[in-house]
């Protein structure tokens, strides 16, 4: 078990986010969370490595727990690869200065290390033409492919991933869900919210479905999009599939 | 000359060395005015980003001061009037050249802590959360992230803040600093050419800004090649 989540509450004032989450992510696992907006998926998985505070509860991340102020949270995080909706991806940098500043700020790498590892990373990736272009100049299939890539960087034992293709015109969401597949073959550890019933059908291990804070109904892909239990898994999966 | 006007430019030719050596005071006075109040503004505007309160507070304190006050009285009461403290207290005043450096020093801070302060913020908060989330600091993530984007943002209003304050000294005349506009007033008062006299000065401050909008143009360009 490499993420274990215990009674995980989450509140912005009066308004209470997620009510009590209990979830475990295993080793190599793909966990793919899926529900309506504002059911709390992202907020869950940005408690994961703490972008989030958590109001009460236990976060336990590759053996650290994220509610004890002795742990070094940048330690972990370093260690948990993080992709966004909106790539974030940094636009005064190019390509292969967005994959190497972390390691060399955080790591001290070699800067000559760092950039044979950014180019294997962009390689990997598809994007080895890339390397001395900014950000703004790609498209957003490719500056998702690239945040993967910058995130891929620190050798991350986990990859968050929050609603990674939700921002990207149709015709650019399957290279990018092709890096998320060929990630997960390799065994990577994932936790991906997602609007893409096809890529959690397929790619995840297992599926958790989120309403109002609480999860719904959890479930291997063809339990959860073959019978779900839940009314509301069932009636959200009628409105999206 | 029609109208009986009898423009001497001669005489305003003759007072140019006069003149440019105002003109010296000016520049020196802008620049390390501009220089100290380009520090204060800073420390001032990174303040006012702060998560701590007393800083925050004393960043508002002092903007709001400076922003409630206009620039004549500001430099009025520094010489005039604390300089008349200090006499009292310690037998020492306040030179005009460096009042004058010290105001242009303390208003353009002001105005350049909220041109620093809303550039900072105006950077997209996921650019901190991609940085935070690769494991960098706080500190890492705002010299690595943060401020070499805000500080793009920063030049043009910083420039205009820069063309300001170089105007703003000519109101210096008013502490009898030997800038441009008081040189300009002296030859005025031995000559009596006073419309060629100040069309030169107000060209001299003309051709001040035109450079500096200039370098500024060329500086932006080089910093947008992304």
């Amino acid at each position: 078990m490499i993420i274990q989540v215990e009674n995980l509450h989450k509140q912005y004032g009066e308004l209470e986010v997620l009510k009590g989450i209990d979830c475990t992510v295993d080793d190599s696992e793909v966990l793919c969370i899926i529900g309506p907006s504002g059911s709390g998926k992202s907020t869950l998985l940005r408690c994961m490595n703490l972008l989030e505070s958590v109001t009460s509860g236990r976060v336990v991340v590759n053996g650290h727990d994220l509610t004890d102020p002795a742990t070094n949270i940048n330690q972990v995080r370093s260690e948990v690869g993080m992709v966004f909706q909106r790539f974030h991806l940094f636009p005064h940098k190019t390509v292969l200065e967005n994959i190497t500043l972390a390691p060399t700020v955080v790591r001290r790498a070699e800067r000559k290390a760092a950039e044979e590892q950014a180019r294997a990373l962009l390689e990997k990736v598809g994007l080895t033409d890339k390397a001395d272009v900014y950000p703004s100049k790609l498209s957003g299939g490719q500056m998702q492919r690239v945040a993967i890539a910058r995130a891929l960087a620190m050798n991350p034992k986990i990859m968050l991933f929050d609603e990674p293709t939700s921002a990207l015109d149709p015709e650019l969401v399957g290279e990018v869900l092709q890096v998320m597949k060929d990630l997960a073959r390799e065994g990577m550890t994932m936790v991906v919210v997602t609007h893409e019933m096809g890529f959690a059908r397929e790619v995840g291990d297992r599926v958790l479905f989120m309403d109002q804070g609480v999860i719904m109904e959890e479930g291997t892909p063809d339990q959860l999009f073959g019978s779900p239990s839940n009314e509301r898994t069932q009636a959200f999966l009628e409105k999206v599939w | 000359m029609s109208g009986g006007l009898d423009l001497d430019w001669g005489k305003a030719i003759d007072a140019l060395p006069f003149l440019l050596e105002g003109l010296v005071w000016t520049i020196i006075i802008a620049v390390f005015g501009l220089l100290f109040g380009f520090l204060i503004g800073l420390a001032a505007g990174m303040a006012k980003t702060s998560k701590k309160l007393w800083l925050r507070g004393t960043a508002s304190f002092y903007i709001e001061i400076v922003r409630g006050t206009p620039i004549l009285v500001q430099a009025i009461w520094l010489y005039f009037g604390f300089n008349q403290l200090l006499m009292g207290m310690f037998h020492f005043r306040v030179g005009e050249i460096y009042a004058g450096i010290i105001v242009i020093a303390i208003n353009a801070g002001a105005y350049i802590a909220e041109i620093v302060r809303g550039s900072i913020q105006s950077i997209d908060k996921g650019q901190v959360e991609a940085g935070r989330s690769l494991g960098m600091c706080e500190r890492q993530t705002f010299f690595h992230i943060v401020w070499p984007q805000a500080f793009k943002r920063m030049i043009p209003p910083l420039g205009n803040q820069f063309i300001i304050s170089l105007k703003d000294t000519s109101l210096l005349t008013a502490i009898s600093v030997g800038e441009l506009l008081r040189h300009g007033q002296e030859v005025v008062a031995n000559s009596f050419n006073a419309f060629e006299i100040y069309t030169l000065v107000a060209l001299l401050y003309l051709s001040l800004t035109l450079v500096i909008s200039r370098v500024l143009r060329v500086v932006e360009r080089r910093l947008s090649v992304h």
